[in-house]
């Protein structure tokens, strides 16, 4: 499958086929066309869940585009206009109202934003599902870690720049604590910040890592996390490794070419993805206070706190676990901790390879324990991020506490939980109606 | 300078303090109502806009509502002659900290601000309820104070409409003791207008977005027709 | 491309058909992209027509008003102002002004609606810089022998008569632009609009 290795174009003597064959020659073109769709062998077998990667690109084609258009007007800038508005928050009314179709552009922006975590959180479940990261696919599952990282870096550096309350009050918690790191957090705060709190320098900064640092971070990490995948080839639902059954031409049995099939079936699940995007675009893009949040409808205030801040929806889930950690350990403080607690909950995706050590890859031939286990896994996501957008209580913490020790447990405890349980043997070739 | 150190005391209050300890109604009004919304228009530029800036609005926008250019420019228009000039306040902001204790907030996006997650109307119905829930307090400097917004700053600009309520400190609602230029239904009406037009204000083309949604949707129906069709075509090859 | 030549009737039609819908959605969704890089409503109102008193403007005067970031003259031009143009029908380029720069009610010989009251954008039609006034005849301001007054560019040279016209065989390719402008009475000129009120 490695490039260079695909025959090169040779023309039919037409214009175009004469035109190809001068490209071909000085630029790999047939050969990555070939390498990576029309001769890119995937599984005959991918369901509901193998439609995510896909999308997941189309939302970011989407951010970028929208992003373009949008930077066309924003203004990064604090200061009070004439009207004692700050600019930025200004120039994003600006957009709704002055700039033709500006409302569309912004509302596909602030719906992608959501539309990608669901998107990425659905593509990310489909791997614990059939067990994508297991060898040889473990530096893809690295490869999509790092995206997660990004993009997370990416919506909180984004959700700054319209300069509502939310903005700005969510900025300010999420840095100090920064600040809750030992020794060098005071200065790893200023740095971040620009200054000694969340203003106009911060703003300015994180403009520039949304826009151009991250933007070009991620693309260059989801040309990577596809260049491994097509190394070693896809997984499927059965975790039936395609390659271990090839005919006589070398092609594997189960495999089909990714072009035609699965670009033609990828266009029905990207129009069944943009009526339920329209949708929510249309007729509901606040997305009932989650997709934009009432509170960023007031310019920030530097000396007005709201009542209640909380992340955006998608951060809820680890954010309960860091404020589930109360209890100072070791000199240290809770407050460092949960800051801890909450960035092992991320990159504790990264061990899954190492983690695993079921001898099936596939939740379809394994056993009850692992159902049971996963199932109870999936309730402690949606109860911790749940939990997330609520003021702090006491029921709260106890109940975030208890799922934040499932969430730990089940992946810290997986090299013993995975071995045992009931498992059914897997086929040689796929199963496919 | 007493007065305005006073004031300021009860700018921190201000700020927090926005606790509906009160039922809230629900506003009765339609953003599709063009008649209430122009009703509401010369409400606010007439009540509200002496203090309150619409910064985000251009003059302009009151077209979409019906109007003339002709009747804009003599009814509305007060603080700039050019209809495309934003609707601001003619007051200076620092001056307004000075005598409010705190700068009247625009009220462009005021109806999208006062909303809550999960409830779409909220924004509307508690600029409703606000509005109809004056009542006089001597303990205040403005001589009102709000059953939705305790220790509001803002004093009650449409008593001359409703008249004057008072706080019965047994049944803890408010009465109606000295009535004002319009009955009590008369004034809700017009409240309702005041808050339908300030909802349209907060995104004056929701109404256009929410139908080019039914034509969007429509569009990708039959897009999705036609390419499930060429999927199941090409996927026959595939047992 | 592995597979061409293979695609049956059917196939084919299907792949039209969703190339010519998906198209088609395609060119709709970049509608509000293309849209939103024309002039937004705040441009707009920048470039608002602009209202002007000339009530005060004394014959042989200059005024100037700025629209839509431009330099707009309007000069109180004396009999002796007028009397120069005929006499330069042989020395401009366009004496008629047959080239596309003022609107049909500026197209007559002082390129203007009232004849002493010249509407023009200062702005040289080289490469946009704003020429000076030279208004006295003869060496006085530096110019050459047998000039009658009018404009000088001095980026390239380019001079114009008090009609705005271009001399022959400067840098300049046509008269100086007569914007859109409407009297709403003796004395009020609205720049920017061609028609009363609306």
């Amino acid at each position: 499958m490695a490039a260079g290795n695909f025959e090169k174009y040779k023309s039919d003597g037409s214009l175009a086929g004469n035109a190809l064959e001068w490209v071909d020659a000085r630029f790999p073109a047939t050969s990555m066309w070939k390498g990576h769709l029309s001769e890119y062998y995937a599984p005959k077998n991918f369901n509901f869940w193998y439609f995510f990667g896909s999308l997941a690109l189309l939302v970011l084609v989407i951010q970028i585009v929208t992003g373009i258009f949008l930077v066309m007007h924003y203004k990064p800038d604090a200061a009070l206009n004439a009207n004692g508005v700050p600019i930025a928050f200004a120039s994003v009314e600006y957009i709704m109202r002055d700039v033709s179709g500006g409302w569309l552009i912004r509302y596909m922006h602030s719906t992608g934003a959501s539309a990608f975590f669901i998107v990425v959180y659905m593509h990310m479940f489909r791997g614990l599902l059939y067990g994508s990261y297991r060898k040889p696919r473990e530096l893809t599952w690295l490869f999509g870690v790092g995206i997660f990282l990004c993009l997370m870096g990416e919506a909180f550096f984004g959700y700054l720049l319209p300069w509502g309350q939310m903005s700005y009050w969510g900025a300010q918690v999420i840095v100090n604590l920064f600040s809750a790191i030992p020794v060098i957090g005071g200065d790893l705060s200023l740095i971040i910040r620009g200054d000694f709190v969340v203003g106009d320098a911060t703003l300015n900064r994180f403009f520039s890592f949304h826009v151009i640092a991250f933007p070009l971070v991620l693309i260059g990490l989801v040309a990577a996390h596809v260049l491994a995948l097509h190394e070693t080839g896809s997984n499927n639902p059965d975790g039936v490794e395609i390659k271990a059954n090839k005919d006589e031409n070398g092609i594997p049995r189960d495999g089909i070419p990714f072009h035609p099939y699965y670009t033609v079936k990828d266009i029905v699940g990207v129009v069944v993805f943009l009526m339920v995007f329209s949708a929510v675009m249309f007729w509901a893009p606040e997305g009932g206070g989650y997709f934009l949040e009432t509170p960023n409808f007031y310019p920030a205030d530097p000396l007005k706190t709201p009542p209640h801040i909380a992340p955006v929806w998608y951060f809820t889930p680890f954010y309960s676990i860091l404020r589930a950690v109360t209890y100072p350990l070791f000199g240290l403080d809770a407050k460092f901790w949960g800051v801890v607690a909450m960035g092992a909950s991320v990159v504790i995706f990264a061990f899954l390879p190492w983690l695993d050590r079921s001898p099936v890859k596939s939740i379809r031939y394994r056993g009850p324990i692992y159902k049971t286990l996963l199932t109870i896994f999936v309730i402690c996501f949606f109860v911790l991020g749940y939990l997330g957008t609520l003021s702090p209580s006491p029921m709260g913490e106890l109940v975030s506490q208890v799922c934040s020790v499932f969430y730990f447990g089940f992946f810290l405890a997986m090299p013993w939980w995975s071995r045992m349980d009931k498992f059914k043997p897997v086929p040689d070739r796929v199963t496919f109606k | 300078m007493k007065k305005f150190l006073i004031a300021l005391l009860f700018a921190p209050i201000m700020a927090f303090a926005s606790g509906n300890t009160a039922h809230i109604d629900k506003w009765p009004g339609s953003v599709s109502d063009k008649a209430a919304l122009q009703n509401g228009a010369k409400l606010f530029v007439n009540y509200c806009m002496n203090c309150h800036g619409a910064s985000y609005m251009r003059y302009k926008n009151l077209l979409d509502l019906g109007l003339t250019e002709q009747q804009v420019k003599e009814n509305l228009m007060f603080t700039s002659d050019k209809i495309g000039e934003l609707m601001r306040v003619a007051a200076r902001s620092d001056e307004q900290k000075q005598w409010f204790g705190a700068t009247p907030p625009d009220l462009t996006i005021i109806a999208r601000a006062r909303g809550e997650a999960g409830n779409a109307g909220a924004g509307a119905d508690w600029l409703y309820t606000y509005l109809r829930s004056f009542y006089r307090d001597a303990n205040r400097p403005t001589g009102w104070n709000n059953t939705v917004f305790e220790n509001v700053g803002m004093p009650h600009v449409l008593y001359g409409l409703q008249g004057q309520q008072v706080m019965n400190h047994e049944t803890h609602k408010l009465e109606l003791a000295v009535p004002g230029s319009m009955a009590p239904a008369e004034f809700d009406k017009s409240v309702s207008d005041l808050v339908g037009f300030m909802v349209w204000m907060g995104e004056p083309q929701q109404e256009y977005r929410r139908t080019l949604g039914w034509f969007v949707l429509a569009f990708l129906a039959v897009l999705f027709v036609v390419a499930y069709a060429l999927k199941k075509e090409y996927w026959k090859d595939i047992h | 491309m592995s597979n061409q030549g293979k695609m049956d009737c059917g196939r084919r039609r299907l792949v039209v058909a969703t190339a010519a819908v998906g198209g088609a959605g395609a060119v709709a969704a970049l509608v509000p992209f293309v849209s939103s890089l024309l002039p937004s409503e705040r441009a707009k109102a920048a470039g608002a027509p602009v209202e002007v008193d000339i009530s005060k403007l004394e014959p042989g005067q200059m005024m100037t008003v700025e629209w839509r970031g431009k330099p707009v003259w309007i000069i109180n031009r004396t009999k002796e102002m007028m009397d120069t143009l005929p006499k330069l029908a042989d020395a401009v380029a366009d004496p008629k002004s047959e080239k596309n720069q003022q609107p049909a009610y500026a197209q007559n010989d002082t390129r203007s609606i009232k004849p002493e009251i010249m509407v023009v954008v200062g702005i040289c039609t080289h490469l946009g810089c704003s020429p000076s006034q030279k208004f006295k005849a003869g060496t006085e301001e530096g110019m050459p022998d047998g000039w009658l007054g009018g404009f000088l560019c001095p980026c390239h040279g380019s001079t114009f008569d008090f009609a705005g016209r271009v001399y022959k065989s400067k840098p300049a390719p046509t008269n100086l632009e007569v914007p859109p402008h409407v009297y709403l009475a003796d004395t009020r000129i609205m720049i920017g609009e061609d028609k009363k009120g609306a």
